[in-house]
């Protein structure tokens, strides 16, 4: 009876053990089996949400009320450490299949449409907070400049070396925006000054702050995360 | 006649299955629960599965579609082959009685026979499996699946729905396995298929 327990308890060992051992997407360059099959799954993933995704579902709105104060700061660095961009010198730079890739003055995109919502920001973490944002839509935007909305992918660089990218059906949802403002004040600094992207349908780190260049590809252009192991498309 | 065995193999290989699926999502999901505690403690990480955050949810992601899968087979299965009259019916005049029983170790265990308190048990743990996806899913996608999401209370409620739903898995199994340490011959059974006597 204590030769079974034994082995049982080695069995179970063994079962918890084998996928500890490394496997853990820790080391990008070089993937063991288990990275590898974790790599497929969530390609297959990517692809299970695109085709899960519904253009004329919209995320839930939120009231002025329900609004998440004091706001809740999250970057890859700490808060002292957030670079200040120059409102008056901006410019967002263009790049990939864009008919017009002249640069974009913070004032050019002010003069635009805009458009505001109040949504829930979700961690890939588990937290949730709630915060207004107001901004240029990203499909009446990429039209505006003449951008191929056939290709598959809209990819961002910002200031302080994030960059991230996001499926071009997602780009063109009608709460997609480039955002100007965060709780009825032009951004700060902190909460992605001068301009940065809101997409409700997505997890937060989908949302890049801080943006200098934006560029359409069918070239897949990663992300800061999720060249790290986290999933790509990590919609809502 | 042909000798009947008690756990037929299809049974034994989603019984594995699921072991290895639901070892996975609770040590993986520990993981993504430490990252953001929704009570004031965290699970070590030696009991954990993917190292960090995006190796956990890759591992969470993956083998949610085993244990789906693995559910809709033994769903399909259970119904096609009778399996599930097993698991009824739960009176609970009688599971009081072999509840009593077992604590008083006067329970026999009959080989291929489901005792009242097993098959509460079961039926409990494999609602709580359905809980578990359903709640899961309203978590990954509170967007698109947003029905899902209301259902359980919205996207703040659903993390709490979806970590009760494992506690009540993790009991669960610790009592599954106390029973099969105490009456041992139970395990051979489920590996080889076992003869009826």
């Amino acid at each position: 009876m204590t030769k079974r327990r034994d082995l049982l308890m080695r069995a179970m060992a063994l079962g918890l053990a084998t996928p500890l051992a490394g496997c853990d997407l820790e080391d990008p360059d070089h993937p063991d089996l288990a990275d590898k099959f974790l790599h497929m799954m969530s390609a297959w993933n990517d692809r299970v949400q695109a085709a899960l995704f519904d253009p004329h579902t919209l995320a839930p709105t939120f009231r002025p009320d329900q609004i998440t104060q004091p706001p809740r700061f999250n970057a890859f660095y700490d808060i002292s450490q957030v670079l200040v961009i120059d409102p008056a010198t901006y410019k967002l730079e263009l790049g990939g299949q864009i008919a017009d890739k002249t640069p974009w003055t913070l004032t050019q995109l002010n003069a635009l449409p805009q458009q505001g919502q109040i949504t829930r920001l979700v961690c890939v973490e588990g937290w949730r907070v709630i915060g207004q944002w107001a901004g240029v839509p990203l499909a009446y935007f990429l039209r505006r400049v003449g951008a191929d909305l056939t290709c598959r992918y809209v990819a961002f660089r910002c200031a302080d070396g994030y960059y991230s990218s996001i499926d071009m059906a997602s780009a063109l949802h009608p709460q997609t925006i480039l955002a100007l403002q965060f709780l009825g004040q032009p951004l700060t600094p902190a909460f992605g000054a001068p301009v940065r992207l809101r997409i409700p349908t997505k997890l937060g780190f989908k949302n890049p702050k801080q943006i200098m260049q934006l560029a359409v590809t069918n070239i897949y252009p990663g992300g800061y995360w999720e060249d790290q192991g986290y999933n790509w498309f990590s919609g809502s | 006649m042909r000798e009947q065995v008690i756990h037929p193999w299809p049974l034994r290989l989603m019984h594995w299955v699921n072991a290895f699926a639901i070892i996975m999502m609770i040590g993986s999901g520990w993981q993504i629960y430490d990252a953001s505690p929704l009570f004031g403690f965290t699970f070590p990480s030696a009991i954990t599965v993917g190292g960090w955050l995006a190796g956990a949810i890759a591992w969470h992601l993956a083998c949610m579609w085993l244990l789906v899968l693995n559910g809709l087979a033994y769903a399909a299965w259970s119904l096609a082959s009778g399996h599930y009259r097993k698991l009824l019916p739960i009176r609970p005049r009688e599971v009081w009685h072999d509840f009593t029983a077992a604590l008083t170790l006067k329970l026999r265990h009959e080989r291929g026979v489901y005792n009242a308190v097993q098959r509460l048990l079961y039926v409990v743990v494999l609602l709580a499996g359905l809980v578990a996806v359903v709640s899961g899913l309203a978590i990954w996608k509170p967007v698109q699946l947003w029905y899902l999401c209301d259902l359980c209370g919205g996207y703040f409620a659903a993390r709490y729905v979806h970590f009760t739903a494992m506690s009540v898995i993790s009991l669960f199994i610790a009592v599954h396995l106390i029973l099969v340490a105490l009456v041992p011959r139970t395990l051979p059974p489920m590996l080889t298929g076992g003869r009826l006597p």
